[in-house]
């Protein structure tokens, strides 16, 4: 892979980068209908904590994999030490010391703990055979400085998930690495495991290694990083100190809403007045809690209102929302529709009690892209169609005519096939699937996400149409302007419990982004079980 | 990649079989150290047991002219399954193996005539040359290992027939050739293929276990994608490993032609799925990541112990062999299930 643009660069860029250890310049990468990387310029010293944020879509992961080899760029060029370098292969950018702690661990579960850090680089015998008593020495060594104390022999699988993160970052480090790059590290760690992983770090900082840092926990960027680097949907938007920032700001950037200009107008396509709730509720969740997602989520959804559901990626939005539908195995928790309480949480039994989730990935979680429209839409009514395990065709035409007419799906006839059609019109086949079951409660993960803009307004008004009509929605949306504007109350999450709730006149931006951030300059409405206590 | 640095307590060289790869067990459940002693150790345990019994039962069992019968049986068997433990160790599968073996040994056959040399190098280029293609197709060109040695058994059982005008054709080793002495010579009464194939295995389990190659193939059928990135090289690990299968069908196949002095076009129908069989039996996972040499061995001698036991019953149907080893075939998937539900709940 020798690099076709040999020539030196300008002597001035070679000053400005001379403390950068790696340097992204103007770094492209487009994949077919999406541009991930738009002209990304990025920095990192040697020895700072480098902390990289962003909403979904902003780009993050792919600068990640080009920074590591994973993807080429389709523009721009990487520089190590001022030298500007090309990866073919994530072996070409270990080699020069840039190693990578994935957000699952990326490591061979079957394996021992020795095997897995020495793969690729086995200390050899005399004979050129792998010198086994020296490999578990030198790993018992090296585990010791990250303060864990395992058996080298023993199989991965045998460990618990913080101790194998650990295992990859004694594996990352120990390559001579000048680079780390940790992707959410923290995601499946205890707070003990946190404490030593930031231990950990600040030994790293002390030897002059970079670590570039990806996590959605404000607090543990504040804690740990130096820098910021902000981007959003493929754009480079910010890099500065942490420590001049306030989190609203950060917040702000992340979210690409200027402070000065929060506002609340009519860009979304939801009526402006909100809507008549009932007085009871139709679906009430107490203490949700799933190991290290769900800690204690308390929820009342009442039929005639949309709920929003607030949080920054990885706040667990849809965790929640798949929970409530029976989706997500629960340690703790319960749940009660129309004043019975659910025995035994599974999706079956959720939508026999009258829940629906709209899923956030269509694609994986939704809809059939070889069948037609109709098969797609009276696929999850068909025990309800069928009589002795017959279905009545003509039943089936009514049903189908009757939402595609409803929700105004565009196809040439009932019979095409759904992955033919867009985006928007694949969600309102979905859309009519679940409203086809007469449900009582629709819970939406992202229903507007990908699809073109005239959709997205016939997607709103029709959730605004459904809540009028008694249902009770659950809105789960990255868009801030569509949750303001489409729910009636916002719940919002961080770190997989309630941080607060907004109701009435609070349902506005700058108190959402206030909550978001934990950046209360008044108090906030706190839901009873807001209480930050993560157990 | 290359840090080795002197060693300050130089150890005296460890014998293969170490005990390296034991788990600790420390704080592992009884449920799985269980399930791991009955993967490691179970067929061993078995063969010994079935030996042990068969030799009271049966007094010809235990002679040593039946030994040496069983044990040439099993050495072309064993020598193919070698080369399909370290396939499936990887997560593949490699199904054109029984067509190779037979390829293998007309084209020794065949070749024969030309002398030692010929006899030996012709298949193992032909046979590594097909194993390469296997390798080449998996690993370059993103296919699934079943239709690709699927359609190279095809390939090479037609090339086969061609070559031997639809078996019409039998080329014949030359007798009191050196090469016809590779088949039918023996120490002690022990054939030379039960010693090439002792020593084959001797040399796959140091490669396996202490070698990086042998490291990278456990890495890449625990973990395709971590071994990617780790940066280990897995495409050529995929196309080496299918190289290897080949070359070691095309050898046993040589070696079967040199014991019976000719190049015989039926044999090696079905071997895949015997190489198969004992390799699972072995304990090597099917969906890869986790295997051993020595398992495939003692898997492979209890087929033929099976094989030979039904044999010396006289009254039963040879027929009903497939049956007991498809049985300990179920008994050992279901083990597997076992180990791995005990590994889930972790």
């Amino acid at each position: 892979m020798a690099p076709p643009e040999a020539v030196p660069q300008a002597p001035e860029a070679a000053v400005s980068t001379a403390s950068a250890v790696l340097e992204a310049r103007s770094v492209s990468k487009r994949f077919p209908g999406v541009v991930a990387l738009d002209d990304v310029g990025f920095s990192l010293r040697a020895g700072e904590t480098h902390a990289l944020v962003g909403e979904n879509g902003a780009g993050k992961s792919t600068l990640i994999k080009v920074l590591t080899g994973v993807y080429r760029p389709d523009g721009g060029e990487l520089r190590m030490s001022g030298e500007p370098v090309r990866f073919a292969r994530p072996f070409e950018a270990q080699q020069v010391g840039i190693s990578t702690i994935y957000q699952e661990v990326n490591l061979v579960p079957l394996m021992s703990v020795a095997r897995n850090i020495f793969l690729g680089r086995e200390p050899r015998n005399r004979l050129g055979l792998i010198d086994f008593t020296r490999m578990h020495r030198e790993t018992g060594e090296l585990l010791d400085g990250f303060g864990v104390r395992v058996d080298p022999r023993r199989p991965l699988h045998t460990l618990g998930v913080g101790t194998q993160q650990m295992v990859a970052l004694a594996r990352a480090v120990s390559v001579n690495a000048q680079v780390v790059i940790m992707d959410e590290p923290t995601s499946s760690l205890e707070p003990r495991e946190v404490e030593t992983l930031f231990r950990v770090i600040e030994r790293l900082r002390g030897q002059g290694i970079a670590v570039l840092y990806v996590s959605h926990r404000m607090d543990e960027l504040y804690r740990i990083c130096d820098r910021v680097t902000v981007l959003r949907d493929g754009r480079h938007i910010h890099t500065g100190d942490l420590a001049g920032l306030d989190r609203m700001q950060l917040v702000s950037m992340m979210l690409g809403r200027d402070l000065s200009e929060v506002r609340r107008s009519g860009v979304t396509n939801f009526a402006a007045e909100g809507h008549e709730a009932a007085r009871t509720p139709v679906l009430t969740a107490t203490g949700l809690s799933s190991r290290l997602q769900l800690h204690d989520i308390s929820v009342s959804l009442y039929a005639g209102e949309v709920l929003g559901l607030g949080g920054l990626l990885g706040s667990g939005r849809s965790e929640t929302a798949k929970a409530l539908s029976g989706a997500l195995p629960l340690d703790a928790g319960e749940l009660t529709v129309d004043g019975t309480t659910l025995k035994r949480l599974t999706p079956a039994a959720a939508i026999r009690a009258g829940i629906s989730l709209l899923p956030e990935d269509r694609k994986a979680e939704g809809i059939v892209p070889g069948l037609s429209v109709r098969e797609n839409i009276v696929l999850a009514a068909m025990p309800r169609l069928s009589r002795a395990g017959v279905v009545s065709r003509a039943k089936q035409d009514r049903i189908v005519d009757i939402f595609m007419k409803r929700l105004r799906i565009k196809a040439s006839s009932p019979e095409q096939k759904v992955g033919e059609l867009s985006g928007g019109n694949q969600q309102k086949v979905l859309l009519a699937r679940w409203l086809c079951l007469e449900p009582k409660v629709l819970l939406l993960d992202e229903p507007t996400r990908g699809i073109d803009v005239g959709a997205k307004a016939e997607v709103q008004s029709l959730i605004d149409d459904l809540a009028r009509e008694g249902l009770a929605v659950l809105l789960i949306s990255s868009d801030i302007e569509e949750l303001i504007e489409g729910a009636d109350r916002i719940v919002v999450l961080r770190g997989g419990a309630v941080a607060g709730e907004l109701s009435g006149d609070d349902v506005a931006e700058d108190r959402l982004l206030a909550v978001l951030a934990d950046h209360a300059p008044e108090p906030v409405d706190r839901a009873p079980a807001a209480q930050e206590d993560p157990r | 990649m290359n840090e080795t640095k002197p060693l300050p307590t130089a150890p005296a060289p460890v014998p293969p079989a170490a005990p390296a790869a034991r788990p600790a067990g420390a704080e592992q459940t009884g449920r799985q150290r269980a399930a791991e002693l009955l993967q490691r150790q179970g067929v061993l345990a078995v063969l010994l047991a079935v030996v042990i019994a068969a030799s009271f039962i049966y007094p010809t069992f235990a002679s040593l002219d039946n030994a040496r019968g069983v044990t040439i049986q099993a050495s072309f068997l064993a020598v193919v399954a070698l080369g399909m433990t370290m396939v499936i160790i990887t997560g593949g599968i490699d199904l054109s193996v029984g067509s190779v073996f037979a390829l293998g040994g007309v084209l020794a056959a065949w070749a024969s005539q030309y002398g030692f040399l010929a006899a030996l190098l012709l298949p193992l280029v032909v046979c590594g040359g097909i194993g390469l293609l296997n390798g080449f197709l998996i690993a370059r060109g993103n296919m699934a290992p079943f239709i690709v040695t699927l359609a190279t058994l095809l390939g090479a059982r037609g090339l086969l027939l061609a070559l031997t005008d639809e078996g019409a054709t039998t080329y014949l080793v030359p007798k009191d050739s050196a090469f016809g002495e590779l088949g039918q010579g023996s120490v002690w009464g022990f054939g030379y293929p039960i010693i090439i194939a002792l020593v084959l295995f001797g040399a796959g389990g140091l490669v396996l276990q202490r070698t990086s190659f042998g490291q990278t193939l456990f890495a890449v059928g625990g973990s395709s994608d971590a071994a990617t990135l780790m940066g280990l090289p897995v495409a050529r690990t995929k196309i080496l490993v299918y190289t290897l299968s080949g070359l070691l069908a095309g050898l046993a196949g040589a070696l079967n032609a040199a014991r019976l002095s000719s190049g015989v076009t039926i044999v090696g129908v079905g071997m895949e799925l015997d190489a198969i069989a004992a390799v699972v039996i072995g304990g090597t996972l099917l969906v890869g990541g986790a295997g051993s040499i020595s398992g495939t061995l003692w898997g492979v001698l209890l087929l033929a112990v099976i094989q030979n036991l039904i044999n010396q019953i006289g009254s039963l149907n040879s027929s009903y062999q497939s049956v007991v080893s498809g049985g300990f075939l179920i008994v050992v998937v279901v083990a597997q299930r076992y180990l791995a539900r005990s590994r889930r709940s972790t």
